[in-house]
């Protein structure tokens, strides 16, 4: 219980402190952020009079003092207004992000859910079978874990896009043949475009959780009752499995927060080179066009959501490790 | 971006042995000094990993005082590797090789620099947290989880698009701001074990003050920890970087591999199939973070010895026991029969058991 | 402490017979660590293995379980393990060649093991029930869930827990009941050998005597054989039948637990037994055992124990003294060439005379008229 609270607090805290540097960020500009927009975007797309005074509402940016604009800045939040999208004046920036959010939370999600299955069972496989032909997969995956996300992008889609033709080059669906919805071809083309940045996304940060999970696995086997378990007779999976796998997973999950921070960074780079319509792509939209209002809502979300996983994991850990529950 | 290897602790900082990796071993100390670099010179990794990484450093310290007119335009336009281009153009004719040394440069030097003020903050905030204990280290360790929890990256992108000056030092503090917490867990789980130990107990009792304490009991047994964090931020920050370069909110005040990969997206490298001009900086960023994480697993292997490699000496494993018996069967020859009288008449009586 | 003393060990059969085992840690120094060990384990008894830090004696433990791990390696020698218990079939196995499945199953059920700190010996996640079970669905399958359950209950009955703490998990329960679950695992399957490395170490005494009474009692009630590993000697004279020193590798001492106590023939033993106040003798210098044991990546052709030795002369460096009987020591054996009649003709100093060693010394043996002839090795009637 007391596991549970203090997480809960915790969370809560995190929250405050991601919706106050959102609130920050604008005025970390020097001069008024609205001017900054606006002599950007005379060159390229010339905004109505109106706007500025939009603009300026919607930042809050007025003479009331801080802490009011404060106050004004977490009511706005609270209902949802986030102000309209520079980019796609006048559309609001609510709107936008809905749209790209189901595409980055459904491709990151599974990315993650995949490589995180994959990379512990592999770590645990070849922490267990320590001195065996297993272990000349280590130089490989090391490798592969230190390559950078967006560039193994390049390369996938350079060799199986491109000069191979077996994926699509970009895109989120094919436009020409389906329309957003519940229909089958909408999601059979959804899945096939989904493939490679999915692929990508996996390839990069299997190698991490596997590393991981690989070293903490061969600590566990040295462990008093991995030793006792092996002298009880017991059969070598129920070994694995119980004894060492069991323990083994717990800094993995632990040190999720981490790992997922990372891997949420990547695909968001991956989203770019495969201009895949997901939050990723759509927040270097907003930083090329200096829309500020969509880049701001945009952090809110993905931090929110990371947060969510982070707590859902937490929550997990406190199930799966007893030593939480108290004693 | 990638990461190395996950950088866990358990979930309320308890104060387990976390060893540079973040596994968690049940062997809390650090061996003597002096047995550490015998041990780690022989490490393969270790070689290896200084090899790539002495590489680069040595490049892009140097490498530019050779290499010039990396920027130099020429009408040949894009071309692929050839004698006078070793790794081709770009599609303005720049020269990609002397662009890739002079990148080195770039990267390498963000990398240090971030790493290191990275460094410098968590152990701020991880030493100082995890000595006092208490109510300080309440408030520095949720101060670490929450920025830890943070996603980094489109946190750097946000600030840096913010941000009007994008120098060197600016792009390194952003990058190290948003990444000293990982570090500074681990540094706290370690601070308090280190804290329970003798030494320090004993150091405290003499009279000396905290900042003594720390300094010169806490930290010297900190330090290789403390350098493999150091050598995690630069993984870190040479990709973060990449990513931020790529994107075109890069660092304006020198060239880097992401850079390179930034005109590269913009040049359509990929359509024209021009594999030199993207492929060679990516490799360096995967080939110095592979580098890296090769140091860093020699340092964790000799930190937990379970992760050593467990060699058999040649020719199978009765060997040793052979050797040792045939030394000792050559040694009793020399001594000569003197002895060898007396020691036949005796048996090698069995233990035997029960008769009193 | 006084616990009630151990049967005299019955004139049993024997149950284990370990011969010639060496062990050797691989490594860039390869470290001779058990050397030309034997031993016999009768049914029933208690042997104490003692000895100080890196002699070999938790080494061979694992070596005649099966339980090294690399770089640990069983070089030499075979286990003999003579299955003539109530429920066994007469047959005898070598130990040593079991592998696979074959050893899987033998675990356990006829030789346990309680490993030194119970802290870390229970798997953390997982109940005290979950590991009870899991030893006898890996032995017994043909057992109901419900079955096995009963059965769990009364192993932990058996070491006086109560039920209840089926539900618990590890980190719930204090130190010696941590023990006492595994001497409950150790029993699971009534072995006929039970090897204890260190048991009581980690706990203080009240603990201690409660725990090592408890491993009498249930030794008279299942008659399984225990060795008993510990540095604590004067433990040993408390509990075991018979007793075994283990120096630099080799066993240098065995014999009758009450021999040993008062009429040593080691002068490491003896040095050992000087470690300790007597509670009731005189006062006098505790003298303990100055220096170091030898360095195990060395062969070692001489006595491990020259450098230490308050005795040592000329021969002691030329051989390995060999385990041999003598006649004034009786039931055991030495290694020592102070017993060697044709090397050292002067005889053993007093406090090795056996039955002729000064009274007030540790054991307080009235001193017994001496004038024994013929206290040579090999010289039989």
């Amino acid at each position: 219980m007391r596991y549970l609270l203090r997480k809960v607090l915790f969370y809560l805290v995190a929250v405050w402190a991601a919706i106050s540097i959102n609130f920050g960020l604008p005025r970390l500009v020097p001069g008024n952020p609205v001017d900054v927009i606006l002599a950007r975007t005379q060159q390229t797309q010339p905004l109505p009079p109106e706007a500025r005074a939009a603009l300026n509402l919607q930042f809050g940016i007025t003479d009331d003092p801080l802490w009011l604009q404060y106050w004004h800045y977490l009511v706005n939040l609270v209902h949802g207004q986030f102000g309209l999208s520079v980019t796609y004046y006048p559309a609001p920036v609510s709107t936008i992000v809905r749209q790209a959010l189901p595409w980055t939370v459904v491709l990151v999600g599974l990315a993650t859910v995949i490589a995180v299955t994959l990379g512990l069972a592999l770590g645990a496989i070849t922490g267990w079978k320590r001195g065996t032909w297993l272990d000349g997969v280590l130089p490989a995956s090391t490798f592969l874990a230190a390559i950078p996300y967006f560039w193994l992008a390049l390369v996938l889609q350079f060799v199986l896009s491109s000069k191979l033709g077996w994926f699509p080059l970009s895109g989120g669906y094919d436009d020409t043949t389906s329309t957003i919805g519940p229909n089958g071809s909408f999601l059979s083309s959804a899945i096939y475009h989904g493939l490679l940045p999915a692929g990508t996304i996996v390839l990069s940060s299997v190698a991490g959780w596997m590393l991981g999970m690989r070293n903490v696995t061969v600590s566990t086997m040295g462990e008093d009752y991995v030793l006792t378990a092996q002298a009880k007779g017991l059969r070598p999976r129920r070994v694995l499995l119980s004894y060492a796998a069991r323990n083994a997973v717990l800094p993995s999950i632990a040190g999720f927060a981490i790992s997922l921070g990372f891997v949420v960074s990547g695909s968001l780079i991956t989203e770019t080179v495969f201009s895949y319509p997901g939050l990723g792509y759509t927040l270097l939209q907003a930083v090329t066009n200096v829309d500020y209002p969509l880049m701001q809502a945009i952090f809110l979300v993905i931090t929110l959501a990371v947060l969510g996983a982070n707590f859902v994991v937490d929550m997990l850990y406190g199930l799966i490790d007893p030593r939480t529950r108290g004693r | 971006m990638s990461e190395p290897a996950p950088v866990p602790a358990t979930a309320d900082g308890l104060a387990t042995h976390i060893s540079p990796t973040g596994d968690v071993a049940t062997v809390a100390s650090v061996p003597a000094a002096s047995r550490r670099p015998r041990v780690i010179r022989r490490s393969a990794k270790f070689i290896v990993g200084c090899a790539i990484v002495g590489t680069f450093i040595a490049v892009g310290i140097i490498g530019p005082f050779f290499v010039h007119g990396q920027n130099e335009i020429s009408d040949v336009g894009l071309v692929g590797p050839s004698g006078q281009h070793w790794l081709g153009t770009t599609n303005t004719g720049q020269d990609v090789f002397k662009q890739l040394v002079v990148g080195a440069r770039g990267s390498m030097t963000i990398g240090v620099v971030a790493a290191t003020l990275a460094v410098i903050l968590s152990v701020l905030v991880g030493v100082i947290g995890g000595y006092l204990g208490g109510r300080a280290d309440e408030v520095f360790s949720l101060l670490s989880n929450v920025v830890l929890v943070l996603p980094g990256l489109p946190l750097v992108i946000v600030i840096t698009d913010f941000v009007a000056n994008r120098g060197t030092l600016v792009i390194a503090a952003v990058i190290a701001f948003t990444s000293w917490a990982a570090s500074a867990r681990v540094l706290r789980a370690q601070t308090m074990s280190i804290r329970e130990r003798d030494y320090v107990d004993a150091a405290r009792a003499s009279g000396e003050p905290a900042w003594r304490v720390i300094g010169f009991e806490v930290l010297p047994n900190l330090l290789p920890i403390i350098f493999s964090q150091f050598v995690f931020g630069m993984i870190a920050a040479i990709l973060t970087e990449a990513g931020l370069a790529f994107l075109g909110l890069g660092n304006t005040d020198a060239a880097s591999w992401g850079s390179m990969l930034y005109f590269a997206q913009n040049g359509q490298a990929l359509a024209l199939d021009a594999w030199w001009w993207f492929i060679p900086p990516g490799l360096c960023i995967a080939l110095a973070g592979t580098g890296l994480s090769l140091i860093n697993f020699s340092i964790d292997e000799v930190v937990n010895p379970r992760l050593r490699a467990v060699g058999r000496p040649t020719g199978g494993p009765r060997n040793a026991v052979r050797a040792v018996a045939e030394r000792t069967a050559a040694e009793r020859e020399q001594r000569g029969a003197a002895g060898a009288a007396h020691e036949d008449a005796p048996r090698a009586a069995r233990f035997r058991g029960g008769h009193e | 402490m006084t616990v009630d003393l151990a049967a005299p060990g019955q004139a049993g059969s024997l149950v284990l017979s370990a011969s010639d085992i060496n062990v050797v840690y691989h490594g860039s120094r390869p470290t001779w660590a058990v050397r030309d060990v034997s031993l016999d384990l009768r049914r029933g008894e208690v042997l104490g293995l003692a000895g100080e830090s890196g002699c070999g004696k938790s080494t061979l433990a694992y070596a005649l379980t099966r339980l090294l791990r690399p770089p640990g390696d069983l070089t030499s020698g075979q286990v003999l393990f003579h299955d003539t218990g109530p429920d066994g079939d007469g047959s005898t196995v070598d130990i040593t060649t079991l592998a696979g499945e074959q050893l899987r199953q033998f675990r356990w059920r006829k030789v346990a093991m309680v490993f030194q700190g119970a802290m870390n010996a229970l798997n953390p996640v997982l109940t005290v029930r979950r590991q009870l079970a899991d030893t006898l669905a890996a032995h017994l399958p043909g057992q109901s869930r419900d079955e096995r359950d009963e059965r769990c209950a009364e192993l932990l009955e058996l070491v006086g827990i109560d039920r209840s703490r089926l539900r618990a998990y590890p980190h719930q329960l204090s130190g010696g009941m941590r023990q006492r679950v595994m001497i409950a695992m150790a029993l699971a399957l009534r072995p006929d050998v039970v090897i204890m490395d260190e048991p009581t170490t980690a706990l203080d005494v009240v603990v201690q005597r409660d725990i090592l009474r408890e491993i009498d009692r249930l030794r008279q009630q299942f008659g399984f054989a225990v060795v008993f590993i510990t540095h604590d000697l004067s433990l040993l004279l408390e509990i075991s039948d018979r007793i075994a020193i283990m120096y630099a590798g080799r066993v240098v001492e065995h014999g009758p637990a009450r021999r040993i106590g008062s009429e040593p023939g080691h002068p490491y033993t003896a040095g050992l037994l000087n470690c300790f106040p007597s509670l009731r003798g005189p006062r006098r210098d505790l003298r303990g055992v100055p220096g170091n044991p030898p360095d195990l990546a060395e062969p070692l052709v001489r006595c491990g124990f020259t450098d230490r030795c308050r005795h040592v002369f000329a021969d002691c460096r030329e051989i390995v003294p060999p385990l041999s009987e003598v006649d004034y020591l009786p039931g055991g054996a030495v290694a020592c060439l102070l017993h060697d009649g044709h090397r050292h003709p002067a005889g053993p100093p007093p406090e090795l005379h056996g039955i002729d060693r000064p009274p007030g010394t540790v054991g307080g043996a009235p001193a017994a008229p001496a004038g024994d002839t013929g206290r040579t090795i090999g010289e039989r009637a």
